[in-house]
């Protein structure tokens, strides 16, 4: 009485259609793999062949030439930058950590809704604003540009990428893992400390890499702020500072008093200064930042890849 | 080896079938001992201790049920206990066999044995010992002992047929002995039904270690 | 003289009672969880608590050492008593009956460092610092949750470094290192395989004999396998937990006093 459905149905027919299907889509994901892979290697191969052949040691511990002159580093550049994002990691990594746990411990009070739409707004707004911020708030305030005032935006850009991703990894902790500090009577702040942090530790530091990698590459934020200083060289100024007997004091607030270079920077004036040398260090630089990246990373992977083998054997 | 609770109590269940064994054996020598000497208080304090192989047995049943309730016994374990409540009900039964030896002698009064028992205490010896190796098989894992065990019973049986045939004509020579004959005829009947429910036990044995019911000669 | 197999105790006369409820109700905000729940929690005995999935089992085990203060919202009516002494009483240290009472969770939770320090993490923040002392804590207590020999060559390992079953005996080595009075458990060996979960029930039975313990459990046969006493508690039709029995775990098990016991154990719930 119960007629089968398979007396209205052409089977043969139909798994053939499934497997034209399946062998068409599994072609277009691999022709998208390949699409996606491809502007990756272009630049790679593109900057290590325009910046790779000018890669010297003057590179790393010279000043600039100048004008017009041949040879020459980008010293100046990488000082600044690791000055700078120093600086910025300094403000931006405790805050977002301290602001990450708060938010883990009180996802739900007014405090933490707004602390997280303010971040989301923070991470939405262009750069160049935060600069200019920057210039208005500490630029006008102190009568000059300086390496300060370029970590402190530097700093701000860092902050929400950091923030959302340590809040991210912390939610990934088991609740288990904080609860069973708590039940041995350990205090809220101690449970965080010793138990939940190093457990996120792998996706918080993940998220830090990303903010500083964000940071060594911006670029507009420091045109008003840190400005640029092709003289720009921490080895001159302790020097110096020894020499004149100035206090620690001193030597600091000479190193992040006056304004700075970094390597986005350098590489954004270079290029368009009509004097080949110029250009061409300018392409040296593209090649240094994007070693400094893949090397941020790759450090980071390694560091991981320890800490897992430390931790799960 | 995981299971302690399981294992612990399957081990004491052994040994309260064990307990249960000896106190019927006991029963059933007593039994024998107090005709011979038709001691008529003696076969009174037998009666009342039924009463305790009886509540033994209920005791190891309630054990064993629980043990299959909480424990969730399979196997090897499932059958044992399986077997202990079985073998609990057949130790139970025995010790009636026993009871029903004392109460012989309680009807039996003041009248003289036809004759002093020699083949009935025999009997007795040897059926109890069955019963003993039985439950130490059983205990023991040991099917090849049990497989073995039920052939004594022909010792028992070939007694008990000399018996008959010896009551019978105690009975057609004298008819006035039919009263005092009869009462031996079911002691022994009693002696060798025991005997006979020992192999009960050995079939057990052999489905616990092999889990296949084996009827045994 | 009656005949008396001893492994299997229903008297209760002779126990002493470690933990009592006593109409016992938990809040989140408006919903009640559980309600005027009202059990003994016997001395050196396993209780197991029972029931279908919602009835606020776990809800229950929190309520014993106030991990529910925990949850915004949580509120409790009624009284836990700890030896007599009512835990939610105003001036009570919960960090002190957190000591007294432990806890072990559903899943295995090691901290993320060393097997050892994971042991003498309780130890450490009750101020314990002299090393020959939490050597030999963590040395005791791993043997009392029959790890050390699995361990003691690997002490400076990882704790997340073990297997699951490993790492649920590590954890609890954690509890017992603070020598708490009774220890809870939240499904514990729920995430475990077969063999290891026998492995944790036989343990259970061993600490047993220094610790009071109570265990949820929604594996009945676990409970019937591990615990002397179980209380089983079921859902009324405003979702709230109540107790529907409670006993000696060989009569639950056997000859439930309710209907509804009955229908649960074998299998014809709801």
């Amino acid at each position: 009485m119960n007629e089968s459905i398979y007396n209205h149905i052409d089977l043969p027919s139909n798994y053939r259609r499934r497997k034209i299907t399946n062998a068409v889509m599994l072609s277009l994901t691999g022709l998208t793999v390949v699409l996606a892979v491809i502007p990756l290697i272009w630049i790679t191969v593109y900057v290590v062949m325009k910046g790779g052949r000018y890669i010297n040691l003057d590179l790393f511990t010279r000043l600039p030439a100048p004008m017009g002159m041949s040879g020459g580093g980008v010293l100046h550049a990488i000082e600044g930058t690791f000055v700078m994002v120093t600086l910025a990691s300094l403000i931006a990594i405790p805050l977002a950590l301290l602001a990450a746990f708060y938010l883990l411990a009180r996802p739900n009070t007014t405090l933490a809704h707004a602390l997280r739409f303010s971040t989301d707004m923070l991470a939405g707004i262009p750069s160049i604003v935060i600069g200019l911020f920057g210039y208005a708030v500490i630029v006008v305030t102190q009568k000059h540009f300086s390496a300060f005032a370029g970590g402190v935006v530097l700093a701000i850009i860092m902050l929400p990428v950091v923030l959302r991703s340590a809040e991210e990894m912390l939610k990934l902790v088991p609740g288990e893992m904080r609860e069973g500090a708590l039940a041995l009577g350990s205090p809220e702040w101690m449970a965080a400390l010793k138990v939940v942090l190093p457990a996120a530790a792998e996706g918080i530091i993940t998220g830090i890499m990303l903010g500083i990698a964000r940071a060594v590459g911006e670029t507009a934020p420091l045109l008003f702020t840190a400005l640029g200083n092709d003289n720009y060289e921490i080895g001159r100024i302790i020097r110096d500072g020894i020499h004149y007997h100035q206090s620690l004091g001193q030597i600091l607030s000479n190193i992040f008093g006056q304004p700075a270079d970094a390597l986005p920077l350098t590489l954004w004036k270079y290029a368009q200064q009509p004097y080949q040398e110029r250009v061409q260090l300018a392409w040296a630089v593209a090649f240094v930042l994007m070693v400094l990246a893949l090397g941020l990373n790759v450090i980071a992977r390694l560091w991981l890849a320890y800490r897992r083998r430390k931790l799960y054997g | 080896m995981p299971r302690k609770v399981l294992e612990t109590e399957l081990q004491s269940l052994k040994a309260q079938v064990l307990r249960l064994g000896d106190m019927v054996k006991q029963a059933m020598l007593d039994a024998i001992e107090a005709l011979k000497h038709r001691d008529i208080e003696a076969s009174q304090r037998i009666m009342d201790t039924d009463q305790q192989i009886n509540a033994l047995r209920f005791d190891i049943e309630r054990a064993a049920l629980v043990v299959i309730a909480t424990q969730q016994p399979l196997a090897h374990d499932l059958r044992l206990l399986a077997s202990i409540l079985d073998i609990a009900g057949e130790l139970e039964r025995m010790g009636d066999y026993a009871k029903g030896i004392a109460k012989i002698n309680i009807l039996m009064g003041d009248k003289p044995l036809l004759k002093p028992l020699i083949d009935l205490p025999r009997m007795a010896e040897i059926a109890t010992t069955m019963l003993e190796d039985a439950l130490q098989a059983f205990v023991h894992d040991d099917a090849q002992t049990a497989r073995a065990i039920p052939q004594r019973d022909d010792e028992v049986d070939a007694l008990y047929n000399q018996i008959y045939r010896e009551l019978i004509t105690f009975m057609i020579q004298d008819p006035k002995t039919i009263d005092q004959a009869n009462y031996l005829l079911w002691a022994a009947h009693n002696v060798e039904r025991m005997a006979d429910r020992v192999t009960n036990i050995c079939e057990r044995t052999l489905f616990t270690v092999t889990g296949e019911i084996t009827e045994l000669a | 003289m009656q005949p008396q197999i001893a492994f299997q105790q229903t008297d209760t006369t002779d126990l002493a009672v470690k933990m009592a409820l006593n109409n016992l109700s938990v809040y989140y905000k408006d919903f009640r969880a559980i309600k005027d729940i009202t059990l003994p929690v016997y001395e050196h005995r396993v209780t197991a608590i029972i029931g279908p999935s919602g009835c606020g089992k776990s809800t229950l085990l929190r309520a014993l050492n106030r991990m529910n203060d925990l949850i915004p919202g949580a509120r409790v009516e009624g009284e836990v008593l700890l030896d007599g002494e009512n835990i939610y009483a105003p001036g009570q240290d919960v960090v002190d009956i957190r000591r007294r009472v432990g806890m072990v969770f559903q899943r295995p939770n090691p901290f993320p460092m060393s097997v050892y320090d994971n042991v003498a993490f309780g130890p450490r923040l009750l101020g314990l610092r002299k090393k020959a002392v939490l050597d030999e804590i963590v040395e005791r207590s791993l043997r009392a949750a029959a790890l050390w020999d699995h361990v003691k060559d690997k002490l400076g390992q990882s704790g997340m470094a073990l297997s699951g079953g490993q790492q649920q005996r590590l954890c609890i080595a954690r509890a017992i290192a603070v020598e708490p009075e009774v220890i809870l458990m939240d499904e514990p060996t729920s995430a475990l395989d077969p063999i290891a979960t026998l492995n944790i029930e036989d343990l259970i039975q061993t600490l047993k004999e220094n610790f009071t313990i109570v265990i949820v459990t929604h594996n009945m046969q676990q409970a019937a396998r591990i615990s002397d006493f179980t209380a089983f508690l079921s859902m009324d039709d405003d979702r709230a937990g109540y107790l529907v029995e409670f006993g000696p775990t060989v009569d639950l098990f056997t000859n439930p006093k309710e209907k509804l016991t009955e229908d649960y154990i074998t299998g014809r719930f709801g």
